[in-house]
């Protein structure tokens, strides 16, 4: 099964984290402080698998491939296939490109307001790998069958949200 | 804090704006993150929901991304999820499902929120619920909720149905009784139409099959089917991932296979698809030559494509296949070897692994050699990857591969002083071990223990103290070997071994000590030595007068010993040129021989010991230990306060002995005389290698209780306890304060690390991207210090170092005989309970459970044919007899969870578990199916004889209640004919 799925940028800020077993704040901190730590270390054009017994348990490999300055790592084990894994990844990049033009901005997406909404954003990339993977198992490989679903969400979230659409964000809130 | 007011929730700050806060707060955000966490309280009690719903999500955001600790919004994300909004409801769920734990407390609130949502009508609803239930799931949510998956398994939309398969696994682990309600119908779902809903049952099972393969035999013809007619690569990759686990359990099922996947081999494009049948052929189905051939024909155009993955992947298959088939590496030979050269961290590690793999009894002194030169030239990191695996196959099975252990030896010695050598612990373990093991290779150990102990430099590297603690130990507990034991004396107290840790120190100390008795008990009875040795060492013919009457027979050493010193004259150079200037600073006018450039250094040994060397020896000794027997460390304060005791005791008669040799009459009255030689007769029992089982084997005395419980124990010693820590900074501190060596300083720099990750990570980033960063101006300075002890060469020709391995392999690894052996091979002590293997790991319980399930319920399975399995379902009257017969039969403890939960089918199973199967529907409806059931007729094998194919035959068996233990390799049914 998947292990969990971890994006950040290359300075080891995380940007998506999600495990699909329990750990508490502290471990995830460390897991991620430690896989960043054997990635910026990685050269370029070498393989993209890495054993990870020694950092997450045993029988465990990362992927990772690097999209601009964002890591995609996706933590696994002996029963998927490196190279499916890989396509999974790829299947997840190709939907975000999808959603927000180009994944390679998401970064700067992710800190700069770019968007009309951050929030908006945040979610939909939670939304996009809810469907893609359930509990650790591939649920979806068609990025168009994700994007359509994640439509279909989001269309959900704004009609129930209506009341949400007064603006709350107040300009002057820092000084408070 | 006060209670959420209207102005709170009209001035809250959205989750847009606690990202731009971050973003603007971005060098240090401490402040303003627990500010933020402070509003989040505040708002998460609002009984407003839309406040409510903002303030969870923004503490979801720092969770996930600013690990917050969230644990006290449990309560509030129950209570949100219950709001009608899909918003509203989707943060709580997220939240929920990152949050909470199997023993979160209020994780059982939300039980009737996910019963609600799983059999909403909005399916998106639906896949919320699912997904937090796989996060959170625990034995009574999963208890609970069976049923709602249940009747998901069947749904019509099959978004829905995948979505509820892969939360069935989830749910199968926490509550092995829901497999008795929701197996057969998962089994159903292979047989959809939709490859998505078969491709999230194939991973279901795939990830139980890899937990306990044996129970899932009886479906391999449904997994048949799926690898002959599935088109879908993924499916395929998680079905072959199954058979690979089946495969090894029932050899006509791998029979069956075989075709099927190398056509798959043959005719698929996707290099995953590929991969994985090369993988499955090279682990489970090896014995098909055929398939083989193809496979290791497929992973070498792997090996020679541009992708490094696939190179990585292709050495992957190949370390798998090298066991059986070792011609598979032999032919890429030359790639492998290359490899070792590669760029790619993971090539180069698989390549070395191969290397290894191709380590004989010829050809292993060639190749650690060149490996070890290679090595020398490599970064540390895959130098000690290097080192390592040289050490691991070199000592595998008892050194079975090592021939000339005098040569080992040696290398160990130079692998020590390979720079950024950090096996120190491993090579400890083997000098130590080869030691005690190997009886003639002792003189080498014991010369290649002094070549390291009298380097200065190494005392400075804390990678090699492990190694020089095994070489203090082996050069004094095999001293009798040494040519030089004041030489020895002096490394073992040279000043630079303040560097060491205590620990290490006492080891030393120790040594000191052998060494000393050893010289004294000479000195004291030294006729008796320079006999035995004068008989022992014939080349040397002119040694000491007093020796000339005694019989031979009294103290010959060992023949092994004689060998031993034969064998350091045949093959090292070195014994005999062993410099003579290292100890001449000791030798004071005292000694009688002078030790011309004709004379082997072995002669020194026994002449040495006059009484002014004598007493030299004990001034050094007392010299170097008279400030340590103040230390704060007790094991060195300790042996050395119990060494000078002793030099104290036989001092002053030492010193008073009279000067003529006539003394061995007066020498036996001393006092001392009778402590030497007790001393000396303790250590010169050998110390052999213990057996692994050996603790085993001693039986416990009556009236020791090994379980009983030793808390009181900790409450007694609560009050005497020392602080350890600051027993630990004190020593520290002293150790800090006479190392002002680099080394140790660059060590102390490695443990203060930690504490500053940030910067760490930086130094890491800037090692990476170097040319963006300013240089920086600091440098090293590097202290008034001896010169590191390896000096790195420069990495120059690499590469021709890897053309030299592959010439070198390539003529290695022809199978030659050594044209002549110099010696043969010695013996390697070697125990009984050596070989105990690793205790055989048990699945884990739950495990147990589930395939106990899933076994019960393919039991029941054989008895109702797919079609009519629905209908069977459905009939109550059926059940309504089940429940009757449960209560007459004995009641299994799952029939009655499962009878609370109201699920019909569990009459039947346990009535049919329970072999009360007389009635006729059983047998008719048996036929369709007749070679599944037998199949599964196997896993019931305790309660049925053997041997019968037939259903009826066996029904009848069954009836009569013959429950018959059968052995545990009953008859194979052949599944697929």
């Amino acid at each position: 099964m998947i292990r969990g799925v971890i994006v950040m940028n290359d300075q080891g800020k995380p940007r998506l984290v999600k495990f699909y077993d329990y750990q508490t704040v502290e471990k995830q901190q460390e897991l991620i402080r430690r896989i960043y730590g054997v990635l910026c270390n990685r050269a370029e054009n070498v393989s993209n698998f890495i054993q990870a017994d020694s950092i997450c348990g045993p029988d465990t490999q990362l992927v990772y491939k690097t999209y601009a300055t964002l890591y995609f790592v996706f933590i696994f084990d002996s029963s998927e296939n490196e190279l499916a894994m890989l396509d999974l990844m790829q299947v997840f990049v190709e939907t975000l490109d999808k959603c927000f033009s180009n994944v390679c901005e998401l970064d700067i997406v992710f800190n700069f307001n770019k968007y009309s909404s951050v929030q908006q954003l945040i979610w939909q990339v939670y939304t996009i790998l809810d469907e893609i993977i359930l509990g650790g198992q591939v649920l979806e490989t068609s990025s168009a069958e994700v994007v359509k679903a994640v439509a279909e969400i989001s269309k959900l979230e704004k009609a129930s949200n209506t009341t949400m659409l007064v603006p709350k964000s107040i300009p002057g809130w820092q000084s408070r | 804090m006060s209670g959420p007011s209207i102005m709170d929730s009209l001035f809250q700050t959205t989750l847009d704006d606690l990202i731009k806060g971050l973003r603007f707060h971005l060098l240090d955000s401490s402040p303003f993150l627990s500010k933020s966490v402070d509003d989040i309280r505040r708002e998460i009690t609002s009984t407003d929901l839309p406040t409510k719903s903002t303030a969870l999500q923004k503490l979801t955001y720092l969770r996930s991304l600013h690990s917050v600790d969230d644990s006290f919004a449990a309560f509030h994300a129950v209570e949100l999820s219950s709001s009608p909004r899909f918003l509203h409801k989707k943060i709580a769920y997220l939240s929920a499902s990152l949050s909470f734990h199997s023993s979160t407390p209020v994780a059982l609130l939300l039980t009737h929120q996910l019963r609600k949502d799983l059999s909403s009508p909005n399916p998106h609803e639906v896949t919320l619920a699912l997904h937090c239930l796989s996060s959170i799931c625990n034995p009574d949510l999963a208890r609970d909720l069976t049923p709602e998956i249940f009747t998901l398994l069947s749904s019509s939309k099959l978004y829905l149905r995948k979505a509820a398969i892969a939360t069935v696994l989830i749910v199968f682990r926490e509550c092995p009784d829901s497999v008795r309600v929701c197996f057969k119908r998962l089994v159903e779902n292979l047989e959809s139409s939709d490859s998505q809903t078969v491709s999230a049952v194939i991973s279901v099972f795939c990830e139980l099959a890899s937990r306990e393969p044996r129970s899932y035999l009886p479906l391999a013809p449904e997994f048949y089917r799926v690898l002959v007619d599935s088109r879908n690569n993924w499916v395929l990759i998680k079905v072959l991932k199954i058979f690979a686990k089946l495969a090894p359990l029932e050899p006509r099922l791998a029979n069956r296979i075989v075709e099927p996947i190398c056509d798959l081999v043959r005719r698929s494009g996707a290099k995953s698809l590929v991969f994985e049948c090369i993988r499955t052929i090279v682990t489970s189905l090896n014995e098909y030559e055929s398939a083989v051939r193809l496979a290791v024909a497929k992973v070498k155009e792997f090996l020679v494509d541009d992708d490094p993955n696939l190179k990585y992947l292709g050495l992957q298959a190949l370390s798998i296949v090298a066991y059986r088939h070792l011609w598979a590496v032999v032919e890429n030979k030359e790639f492998v070897i290359k490899s070792l050269n590669d760029t790619d961290p993971n090539i180069k590690l698989e390549a070395l692994r191969l290397v290894m793999v191709m380590v004989c009894e010829d050809n292993v002194a060639e190749i650690c050699r060149v490996l070890l030169n290679y090595a020398l030239k490599s970064d540390p990191e895959f130098c000690n990857e290097i080192l390592g695996s040289v050490l691991s196959t070199c000592c595998a099975n008892f050194y079975e591969k090592i021939v000339d252990f005098d040569w080992y030896v040696s290398v160990l010695g130079e692998m020590s002083r390979i720079p950024h050598c950090q096996r120190g612990e491993e090579i400890e373990s083997q000098l130590i071990d080869i030691g005690m093991r190997v009886k003639d290779v002792r003189p080498e150990l014991v010369r290649v223990g002094r070549d390291l102990l009298i380097d200065p430099a190494l005392l400075g590297n804390p990678f090699l103290h492990r190694i020089l603690s095994a070489a203090a130990w082996v050069s004094a507990e095999y001293v009798d070997f040494s040519n030089n034991p004041i030489e020895l004396m002096e490394a073992l107290l040279q000043p630079r071994t303040s560097l060491l840790p205590p620990s290490i120190r006492a080891v030393y100390i120790l040594s000191v000590l052998k060494v000393l008795i050893f010289c004294l008990h000479s000195h004291l009875f030294s006729t008796e030595i320079v006999a035995s040795s004068l008989c022992a060492n014939d080349w040397e013919p002119r040694v000491v007068e007093s020796a000339t009457g005694l019989p031979e027979s009294s103290h010959l050493p060992s023949s092994d010993t004689l060998a031993g010193y034969e064998q350091n004259e045949d093959f090292n150079p070195r014994f005999s040129c062993q410099s003579p200037e290292d100890d001449s600073g000791e030798n004071d006018g005292n000694t009688a021989v002078v030790p011309g450039p004709s004379s082997t250094s072995a002669s020194l040994k026994n002449e040495h010991f006059t009484r002014g060397s004598i007493v030299d020896l004990l001034d050094i000794v007392k010299t170097a230990f008279g400030p340590l027997a103040g230390s704060h460390e007790v094991e060195v304060q300790e042996r050395v306060r119990n060494v000078l005791g002793l030099i104290e005791l036989v001092e002053q008669e030492i010193r008073d002995i009279p000067m003529q040799k006539e003394g061995k009459f007066s020498v036996e009255k001393l006092e001392a005389s009778e402590v030497i030689k007790l001393l000396h007769g303790a250590f010169a029992d050998e110390i052999g290698p213990v057996s692994s089982s050996a603790q085993e084997r001693v039986p416990i005395p009556d009236g020791l209780m090994l379980n009983e419980n030793l808390n009181d124990l900790e409450t007694i010693c609560a009050d005497i306890r020392l602080p350890t820590s600051s027993s630990f900074s004190l020593g520290k501190s002293h150790f800090e304060e006479r190392g002002g060596a680099s080394l140790l300083n660059l060590e102390n720099k490695e443990e203060s690390e930690p504490s500053s990750e940030s910067t760490s990570l930086l130094a890491e980033h800037r090692k990476r991207h170097g040319l963006y960063y300013l240089h920086s101006e600091t440098k090293e300075t590097t202290s008034h210090d001896y010169p590191p002890a390896n000096e790195p060469k420069l990495r120059s020709d690499v590469s021709d170092d890897v053309d030299d391995l592959v010439k070198l392999t390539e003529q290695s690894l022809v199978p030659k005989k050594k044209p002549n052996q110099i010696k043969p091979r010695p013996v390697v002590v070697r125990l009984d309970g050596d070989d105990v293997g690793v205790a055989v790991k048990k699945a884990e319980s739950k495990d147990d459970l589930i395939s106990g399930a899933v076994r019960d319920v393919l039991f029941v399975n054989e008895a109702i044919p797919t079609s009519s399995r629905g209908k069977h379902f459905e009939d109550s009257s059926s059940k309504k007899r089940g429940k009757e017969k449960v209560t007459i039969v004995q009641p299994l403890e799952s029939t009655q969870n499962l009878a609370n939960m109201g699920i019909s089918e569990v009459g039947n199973s346990s009535l049919r578990r329970s072999r009360h199967v007389s009635h006729g529907k059983e047998r008719k409806h048996r036929s369709p199916r007749k070679n599944f059931g037998e199949s599964e007729e196997k896993h019931q094998s305790e309660k049925k004889k053997s041997g019968h194919r037939h259903g009826k035959s066996k029904a009848r068996h069954r009836a009569d209640g013959v429950v018959d233990v059968v052995a545990q390799t009953p008859v194979i049914p052949d599944f697929l004919l």
